[in-house]
């Protein structure tokens, strides 16, 4: 029957272009608000009222990033939010892979109870006001520590980790310990170097997750300048001029810096949160997809 | 796994002789004694869970109370299911209840239909560099915060220069921009076609990993017999993932009414407030910034309650179907 194999030929062909096509624009519509905005945070305060920026700045100039950067609070909230991004990625990967490790050993006596705990996490939380009264009670409301304390311990990176240590080769740990290491040396010296892989993937989630997150700065840290992180200042530039009643910060700042129109700033904010993902997320793009796979099949 | 019971384990050096002969019962603290350092490694965190997870739950006993912050746990007032009435009352609630309902909804169709169809799509593409850099682009606006979203989502919907508005217009499809952020009818969609744009490719990852499971022999076989690329699709790797798409349904089904608040509170604003206001941005709004701790509460448990209930009922209907069990 030649002329069916024929027809399936073309078919397959127009399917080909189609589903090219389709993923062309896939990709234009992926990528072309951020062109846009990066555009326009390079482009000519002025210039850009004009309208009619889409990939290219009209009349580059840096004058939009050197304004932002002159303004304290902004500068502050870099550096908690690089801060918190820091010490919340270190203490998140050490509690991930202990429990992970411990959690991995068959003998382990209390690990039925401590794998059981900690999964129930994922079902339920106690929700918002009982969280916030728990931060109150704690005097966490109003530091630093409440950025980081309260998602210490993740139990989906714990399952990650664990799977990717279930299968290692048991036999590492086991000469280890013929040689008199102890749990600790075991878990230190062995298991973490090889946990490189799945570390880098939980790094990325973490560091993601916490240079992402504003809420927590609003709700605990919302009146407080010395704690408040670049997200909560980008959130409340874009919020002030869509709330035509709470105008105050965009414009402020704009007024503050002279020449410049809240659009340029707010362009330029949102270009200075999101380049340090850009940078970083290409080279882990290999750990997190495995990571994904492997806390999908545990889970 | 499970064969490697404690007795084959040598344990603590050389003496490996004395571990048999004490059994499992007998020696638990002898056994605690002996894994001092994987209960030193575990506990700490345990406490610590059982602090940031499990107390916030005693928290719930707020909403049966007339709690005033000043006072202690046993000065606190009983009052029943005074809040929980209230709550039911308020004519607000049901106006809410509406919102999460239809933006879960809409999230959970679009957002489980979409990322499949999209997976199955890359891996027909031919060319593997083009797959790579597609895959590569559509997972990165999952690593964006909703913040900066939100702020790209007004832009391009915006009447001075939206990309939206502007190819609307040359299409001649509207003769003026359409005000998107300003009328509640349209701020579901926004929300949901969100949402999509931010997370599609992400969730495809799963997806596009169970492709990677089906039995390549299935396509080489279909292709001798004729089949086009459409019945491969169909009939071969749509039954191919199919559990896991059966896993990821129920799961999130648990998650419908926990839809989060992020986006309903970074792209609403007052004009919509009646479409964009969601349970949790309720019980912020009329809990904790009016003071009120246990209306809040009684919000949340109303909250949890709900999930957990769509959860076992997601799942014991999977069950009834597949015989299967994903909790």
């Amino acid at each position: 029957m030649p002329n069916k194999a024929f027809n399936a030929t073309r078919s397959d062909k127009i399917f080909d272009i189609c589903n090219t096509i389709f993923m062309v624009i896939v990709l234009i519509v992926t990528l072309y608000p951020f062109l846009n905005v990066l555009a326009i945070s390079l482009n000519d305060s002025i210039d850009t009222v004009r309208g009619g920026i889409t990939i290219w700045p009209r009349a580059f100039t840096f004058e939009n990033y050197k304004t932002i950067f002159a303004y304290d609070t902004l500068l502050q909230g870099l550096k908690i939010s690089i801060l918190r991004t820091i010490v919340g990625t270190l203490l998140g990967l050490l509690s991930a892979s202990m429990l992970a490790y411990t959690l991995s050993r068959p003998d382990f006596q209390a690990r039925k109870f401590v794998s059981t705990f900690l999964a129930m996490t994922m079902y339920f939380s106690g929700g918002l006001i009982p969280g916030y009264i728990l931060m109150r009670d704690l005097n966490l409301i109003g530091t630093f520590w409440v950025y980081v304390l309260p998602g210490l311990v993740s139990a989906f990176n714990v399952f990650i980790v664990r799977s990717f240590i279930d299968g290692l080769p048991y036999a590492l740990q086991e000469s280890a310990k013929l040689d008199g290491a102890n749990d600790f040396t075991v878990y230190w010296r062995i298991i973490l170097p090889l946990c490189k892989p799945v570390l880098a993937t939980i790094a990325l989630f973490l560091a993601v997750g916490q240079w992402n997150a504003w809420f927590d700065t609003y709700l605990y840290n919302g009146s407080n300048g010395t704690w408040t992180t670049l997200q909560y200042e980008l959130m409340k530039v874009l919020q002030s001029t869509q709330q035509g009643g709470g105008a105050i910060n965009a414009n402020d700042m704009a007024k503050q810096m002279a020449q410049i129109s809240p659009e340029s700033i707010k362009m330029a904010i949102t270009i200075v949160v999101t380049v340090p993902i850009l940078i970083v997320y290409p080279f882990l793009q290999k750990y997190f997809v495995s990571g994904m796979t492997l806390g999908a099949v545990k889970s | 796994m499970e064969a490697l019971t404690p007795n084959t384990i040598p344990r603590g050096g050389q003496d490996t002789a004395k571990a048999p002969k004490r059994k499992r019962k007998g020696g638990f603290w002898s056994t605690v004694l002996q894994q001092k350092y994987l209960y030193l490694m575990s506990l700490p965190f345990v406490i610590w869970v059982f602090v940031f997870s499990y107390l916030p739950l005693w928290g719930w006993t707020m909403a049966f109370q007339n709690y005033k912050p000043a006072r202690s746990f046993s000065e606190q007032k009983w009052v029943g299911f005074k809040y929980f009435h209230e709550l039911f009352q308020d004519d607000r609630f049901y106006l809410v209840l509406r919102n999460t309902l239809a933006m879960s909804f809409m999230g959970l169709i679009l957002g489980f239909v979409v990322p499949i169809f999209f997976a199955i799509l890359l891996n027909e593409l031919r060319g593997m560099f083009f797959k790579r850099f597609v895959q590569t682009v559509s997972y990165l606006p999952h690593f964006v915060s909703w913040v900066v979203v939100a702020g790209i989502i007004t832009k391009m919907l915006s009447i001075d220069g939206g990309a939206v508005n502007q190819i609307l217009m040359a299409l001649h499809l509207t003769d003026e921009p359409i005000q998107f952020m300003a009328k509640g009818s349209w701020f579901w969609y926004i929300v949901t076609g969100s949402d999509v744009w931010k997370e599609t490719g992400w969730n495809t990852i799963i997806y596009l990993a169970a492709i990677t499971g089906i039995d390549p022999e299935l396509y080489e076989a279909s292709r001798v017999d004729g089949a086009s690329r459409w019945r491969q699709m169909w009939h071969i790797t749509l039954p191919g993932i199919r559990s896991t798409i059966s896993v990821l349904l129920i799961m999130s089904i648990g998650h419908l009414i926990s839809i989060g608040f992020e986006k309903q509170f970074l792209l609403g604003n007052n004009l919509v407030s009646d479409y964009s206001e969601v349970l949790d941005l309720y019980a912020l709004n009329y809990g904790l910034n009016m003071g009120r701790f246990s209306y809040g509460t009684a919000i949340g448990i109303f909250n949890s309650v709900v999930s957990i209930i769509l959860l076992f009922t997601a799942n014991g209907i999977f069950k009834k179907i597949t015989k299967e069990s994903i909790m």
